[in-house]
């Protein structure tokens, strides 16, 4: 009881200890998560489409609608040019989706709870979407820091600020997403604690107000875990807009 | 000791930021809720761009989360 620490929940254990040239690559919890919510999303995505029906089940309109949730997302926000993009969002959606998800069964860990895996991720974002405007645009995509039909002499001062805030797309890309599932699994915890300390007490009857909060804070940690997937899928669509079609 | 004490009240002092976030917040939804009542037929346009607000203007308390992490925890 003495030692409460809501963080140690997020500590890497390593499980295969790999060392190569003095790099660590050892094989951690982290990164048995992430092969656990790919083997999740390919078991779900395999075993619901394997039939094919033309009046699907259950489980096939569920890969169906996160198949169109995306490509709609995609039309809507990007256009028909975005449509070659479409396995990079989909795959980035269900993979970030689906480690919130698994990290909120209980004894589990939650990989994009660490900056690294989401700044990662984030960065394969921007560089993919610079990438792909300047194979469209060619030097025509530095336009991208110019808004049109601003007066030229602002120019100093607009096109510095429009580059960092580009280059800082993935830094607040990838701080939103690992903030809310710190701060919601530090919330969780902190709760839990609430609770075991009032049931060794001499309150032990009101032990029951934190479990419920619990139960009801876990409700919303659901809705922030499927919402940030959403907010990220969405803002990399946004992002490809502007590196396809210059504003 | 005093460093302690001085890293508790700094904490504190950056959970400020929530105040903007609180007005944000309820601006947001205020908006939403009166555009809504205004015209009940663009609710399915207008909840997603909503949701989308909120998780941005959440996302802003929850830098000063880390802020206040970064202050307690750093040696």
């Amino acid at each position: 009881m003495a030692n409460i620490d809501p963080l140690y929940q997020f500590k890497i254990k390593t499980l295969v200890p790999i060392h190569l040239g003095g790099v660590d690559l050892s094989f951690t919890n982290a990164s048995l998560f992430m092969l656990v919510t790919t083997a999740v999303i390919c078991l779900l995505t395999h075993f619901s489409t394997r039939k094919r029906c033309l009046i699907p089940g259950r489980f096939q309109v569920g890969a169906e609608s996160f198949f169109h949730f995306i490509a709609d997302m995609i039309k809507d926000y990007v256009g028909a040019e975005g449509v070659r993009f479409f396995p990079y969002i989909l795959s980035l959606f269900l993979f970030v989706l689906f480690g919130n998800l698994v990290g909120l069964i209980p004894y589990t860990f939650t990989f994009t709870s660490h900056i690294i895996v989401t700044f990662a991720l984030a960065s394969f974002v921007l560089v993919g979407v610079t990438v792909a405007g300047f194979s469209k645009h060619g030097a025509g995509f530095f336009k991208v820091f110019f808004p049109s039909g601003i007066p030229l002499y602002v120019a100093p001062l607009l096109v510095p600020v429009e580059i960092i805030s580009y280059l800082s797309r993935s830094i607040s890309l990838s701080v939103r997403l690992f903030a809310n599932m710190v701060a919601g699994h530090v919330m969780l915890k902190i709760f839990a604690y609430f609770a075991v300390l009032l049931a060794g007490s001499a309150f032990l009857p009101a032990a029951i107000l934190p479990t419920a909060l619990n139960v009801a804070i876990i409700g919303f940690e659901f809705l922030v875990a499927i919402l940030q997937a959403y907010v990220f899928a969405i803002l990399t669509c946004i992002y490809l807009n502007d590196a396809l079609n210059l504003h | 000791m005093e460093i302690g004490a001085a890293k508790m009240i700094g904490a504190g002092i950056a959970t400020f930021a929530l105040l903007g976030v609180g007005l944000a917040l309820g601006n947001i939804f205020s908006t939403l809720i009166s555009s809504i009542a205004r015209n009940p037929s663009a609710k399915n346009d207008l909840f997603p761009i909503g949701l989308l607000g909120f998780a941005l203007t959440e996302s802003i308390a929850l830098l000063a989360f880390i802020v206040a992490m970064l202050i307690l925890f750093s040696n």
